[in-house]
């Protein structure tokens, strides 16, 4: 079996699964944030006005909230939205609350890593369509809707249907200036976005052992794009190092058989990618940066999720040093543990003497929700994930999607360019 | 499964995501009656006066891609969309569907949206896999739907649903 076989068949009590079959599994962990939360909640209480009961959470624990949005409060609706999750999560004794202004805070698929709350082996589902993330960790992670969220508060499992797996190896060696990005991306353009529909995106080979584990969250963040019910990256020494610095819980990590029986197996020579991006309206557009290099843009966006993670700051910090951005640059780490040691290390110093504003953790305008979002015919390039239309803006903005490198790149001219042709 | 017969709303476009569905600024409302007056509205600002209860949506492939916001199903059931025909569907989309007990998301082979036309009346004969088209007089297959899918959708959802593999109540 397959790690995700293996990791659904412990969490549903079976010896043996295959994919296909459907299991109610066992849930480790579950999370919501301020705009499933709610969602999530209204269900619940609909499910007590029919004369259920609902007096707790199967196991308080398990649950953890994120606030990450539509903070700060973009209005009056989204303050209470944030106050509904608030006063619910108080009511169930859910302690770990991550909440804005208050602590540690930032963007969930962020926090799932940087705080070490799933661990390899898991079974973690959350309310938000990148929750695949997590599956780097060498977990079982997927997304899920209000409804499904609503179940696993009160019992602790959920149905799935076990994924065929997509094994991809990643050959060679990672030339500069080619990040996880790029290799995802192209991956994307390749099996299309609904290539991995229902199905689980494995990422194997020299280029994963070598890349961080930041990288390789990348690299299953945006499994969604294809259209994956989870990415997953097998664990080693490079994940328990990560999670050695983050957490003191015990776990018992699953790995695939050697005789695993996979769907379809690809292989990708790395050394040869070139610096990509994805145009409007799909991830799956790519072109190289080179062959967009005429396309001028109005605006730069260092965010989210897939994009503002330590390493992504340092990236696009290391393009940007002592240099001045053309368009209007805007810089939002994902988590505020980030921030902090992008702030120690500088990074915040180069972005700001750049001419690039910094805003909080959030994650605003890559949704579309607030804090920069696009006006009708704008043009940016952003480290997000997803750019179809009306995703960061009005729905003729566009969006061209690339990693921090190419990105910062493009701020500095005002226009898209490979971040290797950049006089020095 | 009770699906009676309804007019056909018909956008043959492949990929239809959830910012099209109900845009992302619409996200932290939580009122169906709202969401539903923005339902399509990246499509087809025009779609929520159009559109009466028991009517069908019939679009190209990967139907409800992009994120998990189950306000989509919600936006579109309201609205009175009792099942969406398409060759297939993202999994999100189609878990919240079915789990939240809102609408029928119906797999239907790519060559059928050409045989249908926006207008035509049409009825789902789900016991035998079958969609009637009223209007010309045809039929075409369906893919069938597993018998817990169907019962999660009479049940109400799938909070409703007792019949789970463990055998658990409520």
């Amino acid at each position: 079996m397959t790690i995700t076989e293996k990791i659904l068949a412990r969490a549903s009590g079976k010896n043996v699964i295959s994919p296909d079959d459907v299991v109610f599994g066992n849930v480790d962990k579950v999370m919501m944030h301020d705009v499933s939360g709610p969602g999530v909640i209204k269900i619940l209480n609909e499910w007590e006005k029919k004369g259920n009961r609902f007096d707790r959470v199967w196991d308080p624990d398990k649950v953890w909230i994120s606030e990450d949005h539509f903070v700060p409060a973009s209005d009056r609706i989204s303050a209470e939205n944030v106050s509904t999750l608030s006063r619910w999560a108080k009511k169930y004794a859910i302690r770990r609350h991550f909440k804005y202004g208050l602590g540690q805070y930032g963007i969930c698929h962020t926090l799932s890593h940087e705080e070490g709350l799933v661990l390899p082996g898991q079974v973690y589902v959350g309310g938000d369509s990148h929750t695949n993330t997590t599956g780097a960790m060498g977990a079982f992670a997927a997304g899920l809707g209000h409804t499904d969220i609503a179940y696993v508060l009160m019992k602790g499992k959920i149905w799935f249907k076990v994924p065929h797996t997509l094994l991809f190896k990643l050959h060679g060696k990672k030339p500069d200036y080619i990040s996880a990005k790029d290799v995802i991306l192209h991956i994307i353009a390749d099996i299309g976005i609904e290539g991995a529909n229902y199905k689980c995106m494995q990422f194997t080979g020299d280029v994963v052992k070598e890349i961080s584990m930041e990288e390789r969250l990348t690299l299953t963040n945006m499994t969604t794009e294809a259209g994956a019910k989870s990415g997953i990256i097998e664990p080693d020494s490079t994940t328990y190092d990560y999670l050695s610095k983050r957490t003191t819980s015990n776990y018992s990590p699953i790995h695939g058989d050697e005789n695993a029986e996979y769907l379809d197996v690809y292989e990708y020579e790395i050394d040869q990618l070139e610096p990509t991006v994805a145009k409007p309206y799909s991830p799956a557009n790519i072109k190289t940066a080179r062959e967009l290099e005429n396309i001028e843009i109005d605006k730069a966006y260092i965010g989210s999720c897939t994009g503002a993670k330590l390493e992504d700051l340092r990236m696009s910090a290391a393009i940007l040093d002592g240099k001045k951005v053309r368009v209007r640059t805007e810089v939002l780490p994902a988590a505020q543990s980030i921030y902090l040691k992008a702030l120690q290390e500088g990074l915040i110093d180069i972005f700001i003497k750049a001419g690039a504003v910094v805003g909080p953790p959030t994650c605003g305008a890559c949704c579309g929700a607030h804090m920069g979002v696009l006006a009708k015919d704008e043009i940016c390039i952003s480290t997000t994930n997803r750019n179809f239309p009306g995703r960061m803006g009005h729905v003729d903005s566009k969006t061209y999607l690339a990693s921090p490198l190419v990105v910062a790149a493009s701020a500095l001219k005002g226009r898209i360019i490979d971040p290797r042709d950049l006089e020095n | 499964m009770n699906i009676k017969k309804g007019r056909v709303h018909k956008y043959n476009r492949d990929n239809i995501d959830t910012d099209v569905i109900i845009p992302g600024p619409y996200l932290k409302i939580h009122e169906p009656k709202e969401l539903a007056s923005h339902a399509m509205e990246g499509i087809d600002p025009d779609f929520h006066n159009k559109v009466s209860p028991g009517d069908f949506l019939l679009c190209g492939s990967n139907f409800g891609c992009g994120s998990s916001r189950e306000h989509a199903p919600i936006a579109l059931s309201t609205l009175g969309i009792q099942a969406i025909l398409a060759p297939s569907f993202a999994r999100i989309f189609y878990r919240n569907a079915v789990d939240g007990g809102y609408l029928l998301p119906i797999e239907i082979e790519r060559s059928t949206i050409d045989l249908i036309e926006d207008g035509n009346t049409i009825e789902i004969d789900l016991p035998n896999y079958k969609v009637l088209n009223l209007d010309k007089n045809e039929t075409y297959g369906i893919k069938p739907l597993s018998d817990m899918i169907i019962k999660i959708v009479e049940a109400g959802g799938l909070l409703y649903y007792s019949d789970d593999a463990k055998g658990s109540t409520g």
